[in-house]
């Protein structure tokens, strides 16, 4: 394996290599940041480029590129709250309120760690574990898909925020439902779609997150002006804003954050069928659980754990995405597809032999990853006081910045002008719903999950013949889904079971 | 089809004939705007990624740009192409767009647009688990005779789509009822093959083009493909024909459309370098890295192409009830 590594470093380390790191990250780390353009769009957009270089040096400007995507994608969803890409939604329920209360420059510092620590952790799993973890993820079936969106979607308790649970599943049901417009993915049928040819394909996410978070965010803040004392507020603390100090016990309680979202975020990375968002919302949630009723209830205020595991999951996903792409040619996710397509163009058909045949190859990309990485956070590190300073802006300039930044950017996907009328409709109604303290995260991981969930329920239920045995006769099912069970009802139970055991103490003494 | 297939070949052969005149360094048209009607990474960008390719890199065509165009299960990037009229645009498509049409997804069709050539092709193949008790063609015909209902045959297609189709059409010329075929959609190709490694469907329908690879690899094995002779690719994967369903053959054609009303001289050009494009190295290395088949067919032969698969596949799916 040492052998291994030092072939990969000295092919993936030469002045010009390099450069075309440097170069990538931040031709990445720019495009990212545009609401629309994703780590899938920035590598397409390179490809003619690699496609003109050697394999090695094509191969460490995409991962580059990549990297500095997913990076520049958690940019905008901290600072403006607006998600780009599905996988970054998570990052901006603790991000975008800490960068709110003037510690932009911290949340982006933390982002910066989390996601490094995710891609590199999970670049060493990648080593270790990939040949073994290609069969594991192959007897995924899509009954255990099934059960992994239930146990995602079991974790929108944590995204309750202050409208309470009821309203929590309220939004959820609403987000299911947007995930069932347009053609069904099973029987090829349009669905709710109004006789419109625009909803054939359904709604796009980035719309959909666009007009809920970014715009609503924006408009909110329109209509419900501060008051001087949350100005003066806002002002001192705008003094801080591009400071990246972290405190000790803010390091103390991000690195166990860190080594669980990793393990937790590259194995559901490694699942053609599941990915990076699933992956960060399952650590979001997992973490809100685990951090005990003080720290859990810091979670969508600003918590660093909150922030933390997102950034770290699905870093560590995007690389756990490899293992069936290199291993077995299987691309899991559009990102992965596109690589795919790349490393064919050099030559290189991934599958169980590519370790034995071309093990340069095989180094070389992870090496790149690791290079990837490290470049990423000592030119990101600096750049970040001044990337966080967007929020000095005073807010009659960076209002309007929003509006016009995201509906361009949704407009730039599709070329659609019914795109846009779409947005607006769908940011008047989240402005409504949010007056009336109804969340929007939980309706965004019911819209993502919604339609992942019914198409692998429904493809179960075409395998086994319409019988609902499955849920019950399957281990992994059964597995997952007493994992879900527990995580609805430990967090209620634990409390009963406590005052009682304290009464039973109680009574205990008294005796 | 049968009949079709045969007339894309004797085109092939015919217009490469008659362009081997063309020198391959000769720049025939100084630039291409691919218009591309799915995401990054499907079969229609890689198919214009990569004729975009040869033709750069060959000195045919001077600039190739790309553009992704996803909605509508493509109708969206037809009716730009029909909307702005611009000659020096090129949109990729497959045989999707006459099931699409048939299917009324978009009010469009073939005959809305100038078509301009097909240029490749990839066979459908049958293709099963390495450690299935499925050996052949045959022994997958006896299971499913025994019980349909045990053979769940995935696809990277939507019910009543191209692979759920190709598998009907097999089983009808083998004899068997088409409409018993179990049927299992996955939403690509990939998640497909992922599902018959994880053993919860029992055989694929699938391009042969994206199962051989992880055949050559023993990961799985196909049983039979689509094409009206063996490969050489895989000389000893049997034709469906030969395998038991006499006259299944069915191609999985590429291609490219113009806008409507493309004049004549842009028309001719767009089809000499196309027809200029197959005799370079630089295509030769994107056509076998892919496994695509040549198909040249342009202009009229084209077009009747396509007529005869729309009549084809349109009679299957009244059969299947998908009409």
């Amino acid at each position: 394996m040492l052998e291994g590594i030092i072939i990969g470093l000295t092919t993936a380390i030469t002045p010009m290599n390099l450069v075309f790191v440097i170069v990538g990250c931040l031709v990445g780390t720019f495009i990212g940041m545009l609401p629309g353009l994703g780590p899938m769009s920035a590598i397409a957009l390179m490809i003619p480029i690699a496609a003109s270089l050697e394999p090695s040096a094509g191969i460490i400007l995409m991962a580059a590129v990549y990297y500095g995507a997913i990076f520049g994608g958690s940019t905008s969803s901290i600072l403006i709250n607006a998600p780009g890409v599905a996988s970054t939604v998570a990052t901006s329920f603790d991000g975008y309120p800490m960068a709110k209360a003037g510690k932009a420059g911290k949340a982006l510092a933390i982002a910066a760690y989390s996601s490094f620590s995710g891609g590199v952790i999970a670049a060493l799993f990648l080593i270790i574990a990939a040949p073994f973890l290609a069969s594991v993820s192959l007897s995924f079936q899509s009954t255990d898909y099934f059960a992994l969106m239930v146990l995602g979607l079991v974790s929108v308790a944590a995204f309750a925020g202050s409208g309470g649970v009821v309203k929590a599943l309220l939004m959820t049901v609403i987000g299911l439902m947007l995930s069932t417009v347009g053609t069904d993915q099973t029987q090829g049928i349009p669905r709710f779609t109004l006789g419109m040819i625009d909803l054939i394909d359904g709604i796009s996410f980035l719309l959909l997150v666009m007009a809920t978070f970014a715009l609503s965010e924006a408009l909110m803040a329109i209509l419900k002006p501060k008051n001087d004392e949350d100005r003066m507020k806002e002002k001192d603390a705008s003094q801080n804003l591009g400071s990246m100090a972290v405190s000790k016990e803010e390091v103390q309680e991000m690195v166990p954050v860190i080594g669980r979202s990793s393990v937790l975020g590259f194995l559901v990375g490694v699942l053609p069928g599941a990915g990076a968002t699933i992956a960060s919302f399952l650590a979001y949630g997992t973490e809100q659980r685990i951090a005990g009723a003080k720290k859990g209830a810091e979670f969508g205020k600003g918590s660093v754990r909150g922030l933390s595991a997102p950034e770290t999951a699905n870093n560590a996903a995007a690389t756990g995405s490899f293992v069936p792409l290199l291993t077995l040619g299987i691309p899991g996710s559009g990102t992965t597809a596109i690589m795919l397509g790349a490393l064919i163009g050099y030559g290189i058909q991934p599958g169980p032999r590519l370790y034995i045949d071309q093990p340069e190859v095989f180094w070389s990309v992870i090496v790149s990853m690791w290079i990837g990485n490290i470049v990423l956070l000592i030119l990101n590190l600096p750049l970040i006081p001044y990337i966080a300073r967007v929020l000095a802006i005073p807010s009659r300039f960076l209002l309007p910045f929003i509006l016009f930044f995201s509906l361009i950017g949704v407009y730039f996907v599709s070329f659609n002008t019914f795109d846009i009328q779409l947005m607006v409709i769908f940011a008047i109604a989240a402005v409504t719903l949010r007056l009336l303290d109804f969340p929007m995260a939980p309706m965004i991981l019911g819209f993502i999950l919604g339609g992942m969930m019914e198409e692998n329920l429904r493809r179960a239920l075409l395998i086994n013949n319409d019988s609902w045995s499955f849920l019950w006769e399957r281990e992994l099912t059964l597995i997952i889904l007493g994992l879900a069970v527990a995580a609805l009802f430990v967090p209620v139970i634990v409390p009963f079971v406590r005052r009682y055991k304290k009464q039973a103490e109680k009574a205990g003494d008294n005796e | 089809m049968h009949k079709s297939i045969r007339a894309a070949f004797a085109a092939t052969i015919f217009s490469v004939a008659a362009t081997t005149g063309v020198l391959a360094a000769d720049k025939i048209v100084d630039k291409i705007h691919f218009l591309i009607p799915g995401g990054p990474g499907g079969g229609w960008d890689g198919t214009a990624r990569g004729t975009g390719e040869a033709l750069t890199k060959a000195g045919i065509l001077g600039q190739a740009t790309f553009e992704n165009m996803s909605g509508g299960g493509g109708g969206k990037a037809i009716a730009h192409l029909i909307e702005v009229k611009d000659e020096g645009m090129l949109m990729v498509n497959s045989t999707p767009i006459v099931i699409r049409s048939l299917q009324k997804v978009f009010p469009q069709s073939f005959r809305d647009l100038t078509p301009i050539a097909g240029t490749i092709g990839d066979y459908a193949a049958f293709v099963v688990n390495k450690d299935s008790k499925i050996a052949d063609f045959k022994g997958l015909l006896d299971a499913y005779d025994a019980n349909p209902t045990k053979v769940a045959i995935g696809g990277g297609s939507v019910a009543g789509g191209m692979d759920h189709l190709v598998a009907a059409l097999v089983m009808k010329k083998a004899g068997a009822d088409p409409t018993k075929v179990k049927y299992i959609p996955y939403d690509a190709g990939g998640k497909a093959m992922a599902g018959l490694l994880s053993g919860e469907i029992q055989a694929l329908s699938t391009g042969f083009g994206e199962a051989i690879e992880l055949a050559r690899q023993g990961e799985v094995r196909i049983l039979c493909v689509t094409s009206n002779a063996a490969l050489s690719a895989s000389p000893d994967t049997p034709t469906c024909d030969k395998a038991g369903a006499p006259g299944a053959e069915f191609v999985n054609w590429r291609g490219f459309f113009a806008a409507p009303g493309l004049s004549d001289a842009k028309k001719t050009a767009y089809q000499n370098s196309l027809a200029a494009m197959y005799s370079t190295a630089e295509w030769k290395t994107v056509r076998d890295r892919n496994g695509w088949v040549d198909i040249f067919n342009k202009g009229d032969d084209f077009v009747k192409f396509l007529e005869n698969q729309e009549a084809q596949i349109g009679g299957l799916m009244r059969e299947l009830g998908f009409l």
